[in-house]
């Protein structure tokens, strides 16, 4: 049995111009161990798919499917239930350090507070392990360091304390919540390594929420694109990389700008993203997409495997065979 | 680049930016102390060339930007447009020479007056500068520019709120664009966007670059971002220059540790090449701009450091016909 399994997971919002929704049928299982990533541009539904799991969505938001873990549907929890998994077998990771760590409290207090909660051990011991943890994701002079307030950290640091935070009770799942985006790319570095060792030394098992693709091919072994709040493509992060099947997925990788090699011209995505409030009636990414046909405005095609490649789950009416010479011009390979 | 004119178009010699911030004691009059954002900076810029800055938050490159146009005065040093010294000008000097440089800002939609319709938003910079075109005149060209960056004419009557982030930029670089500059100073253009916007927006900025014949400075904290648009990259660090570099020079053969430590910092999208990539990981944080290490300011993070950086006048200097280095050790 897999950690993790969510099946048609569904997110809808009820706002003042109607019902939005947000996510829409996603499903993906993680092993004990593995990293999965979820890309998607902003408003993709990346966030609220997992904020969904936590049981952390606004108030005006309902949830549909399910959410397994170890068995058990975490959508159909009491908060009461959900706070004794929270924060010990499940832990997240926020986007921005400096919002989520509370302002008027000592780092000391907040770590300590988690263990005293789920672990019941006491203050004493708890700061102990604390300060062990802030140790593990190098923090320097831990032991003085504890007792200061999070202002007085850098942005790279207040993320490396909310990383020690997330895993003070060793917990199975880390969801990760856009960690690196507000950090500048040589810190970004520092904590990629950092979660890299940490889920090799505690077998922590990932699930990586990012716009970048780079930060997915070095942490992920699946990935999931999402746009519109559905998944289009999902496979292992070789496959998406180096065959990727879904048009969205190409024209991704074709707008980016790289690194390891010359490209005279981005190759971009023409339009601008959908309004979650009107949706197309059949593929969200029909509008911007030049491989569309009369089909894919009026007909949501189903996530399948592919016919190139079973291991891949894409949705889109166009064959995979026919994508393949727009996949090689940006996998470069 | 053999088709530029001898004459750069804007030289900045060893400008420095510095501000006065509260005192380490705990009195009103204890001592101010300096915050040194931008110290020593100087290059030269072509026409029709564009100028990559990089480097990460704190480094003093947004600015060092704004100290080109006054918009936050220069403490010392020199900004010499077109042969002409700016740094003793008159406000009327300046006034005259915002015609010719234009900004783009880093967040879209702050950057746009919520109040105004993308018409005034547009059409202000010709209001301003040139108030002898009637009207109709100014609506025309306004008209004129929107087609030209991708928008519609319809949406002439709307406000920022009502458009995403990409076309906020588009309005931004219209904006920038009316008064057929010489130089757009880009703060950032891009890293609020999403890539496939972000797409947009840079072949956008290069397409006009080359009908216009622009100069561009276009500062980023993303290196592939840089790489994709730029001719020369300046790379800053607690607001000194690192390197200065023809493209292909800097990215093939990096002259300064920071830039390698740069360079191999930027998760490549390909899972092969990133989970075999050895990153050189740089360990610590920023030092405090108000109290920078002696000699090299990298010094402290450098892997390659000896005792001479920390002693020495670190300047930048030649070390190949493509590159300047402030490395002792380059």
């Amino acid at each position: 049995m897999s950690l993790l399994k969510v099946s048609n997971l569904g997110v809808q919002f009820q706002t003042n111009d109607g019902v939005v929704s947000a996510v829409n049928g996603v499903s993906f299982e993680l092993e004990k161990g593995q990293t999965l990533g979820i890309v998607g541009e902003s408003g993709s539904g990346k966030s609220q798919t997992v904020l969904a799991m936590m049981g952390l969505l606004a108030r005006n938001g309902k949830t549909s499917g399910e959410a397994l873990y170890q068995g058990k549907n975490l959508l159909a929890m009491s908060p009461a239930e959900l706070n004794r998994i929270r924060g010990d077998r499940l832990a997240m990771i926020f986007q921005d350090p400096m919002t989520s760590l509370n302002p008027y409290l000592t780092v000391e207090r907040q770590m300590t507070e988690v263990l005293e909660l789920h672990k019941g051990i006491s203050r004493r011991d708890a700061k102990k392990r604390a300060i062990e943890l802030l140790d593990a994701v190098r923090i320097p002079e831990a032991a003085r360091r504890i007792n200061m307030y999070p202002h007085e950290f850098s942005g790279g640091m207040r993320q490396r304390v909310m990383i020690a935070m997330a895993l003070l009770c060793e917990p199975e799942v880390l969801i990760a919540d856009e960690p690196t985006t507000a950090l500048d790319v040589t810190v970004q570095a520092q904590i990629l390594t950092l979660l890299k060792e940490l889920q090799r030394d505690f077998g922590t098992s990932i699930v990586m929420i990012t716009h970048d693709l780079g930060v997915v091919a070095g942490l992920c072994e699946k990935v999931m694109v999402m746009y519109g709040g559905r998944a289009m493509e999902y496979g292992s992060a070789d496959n998406i990389f180096y065959q990727p099947s879904h048009p969205y997925t190409i024209g991704l990788l074709g707008a980016l700008p790289r690194l390891d090699h010359d490209g005279s011209e981005l190759v971009s995505i023409p339009g601008n993203p959908p309004n979650m409030a009107r949706m197309p009636k059949g593929c969200p990414f029909s509008e911007r997409c030049t491989h569309a046909s009369s089909r894919c405005a009026d007909e949501l095609p189903a996530l399948a495997a592919s016919s190139v490649n079973p291991q891949v789950l894409r949705a889109c009416h166009k064959p995979a065979d026919e994508l393949q010479q727009a996949a090689q011009e940006v996998a470069h390979v | 680049m053999s088709e530029q004119a001898k004459q750069p178009i804007l030289s900045v010699r060893d400008v420095k930016v510095h501000f006065q911030v509260k005192g380490d004691g705990k009195w009103p009059w204890s001592a101010k102390r300096t915050l040194k954002a931008v110290d020593g900076v100087s290059f030269d810029l072509y026409a029709g060339e564009t100028l990559g800055v990089v480097g990460e938050s704190g480094c003093g490159k947004s600015t060092l930007s704004r100290a080109i146009l006054n918009l936050i005065p220069a403490t010392a040093g020199e900004i010499v447009w077109m042969g002409k010294d700016l740094t003793r000008g008159t406000d009327k000097d300046w006034h005259a020479v915002r015609k010719d440089i234009q900004m783009i800002f880093q967040d879209p939609l702050a950057s746009l007056n919520p109040r105004m319709t993308v018409a005034h938003i547009i059409g202000e910079p010709l209001r301003v500068h040139k108030p002898e075109l009637s009207e109709a005149e100014v609506m025309k060209r306004v008209r004129a520019m929107m087609a030209r960056v991708g928008l519609r004419e319809q949406m002439i009557n709307r406000y920022p709120h009502e458009f995403s982030g990409g076309q906020c930029q588009r309005i931004g670089i219209a904006r920038a664009l009316i008064l057929e500059p010489k130089l757009i100073i880009c703060d950032e253009p891009v890293s609020a966007l999403d890539v496939s916007i972000q797409a947009q927006i840079i072949n956008l900025l290069k397409e006009l670059q080359r009908e216009m014949g622009l100069a561009l400075i276009f500062i980023a904290h993303d290196l592939a971002v840089v790489k994709h648009i730029s001719d020369r990259i300046l790379v800053m660090y607690l607001g000194r220059e690192m390197e200065l570099a023809q493209k292909h020079a800097l990215y093939d053969a990096p002259a300064h540790p920071y830039t390698r430590a740069l360079l191999s910092a930027i998760p490549i999208p390909d899972p092969q090449l990133e989970k075999n990539k050895v990153i050189q990981i740089l360990q610590g944080d920023l030092p405090s701009p108000i109290n920078p290490p002696s000699g090299c300011v990298f010094r402290t993070r450098c892997p390659q450091a000896e005792a001479r950086c920390g002693t020495e006048k670190i300047q930048l200097r030649q070390i190949s016909e493509q590159s300047q280095s402030s490395c002792l050790l380059a």
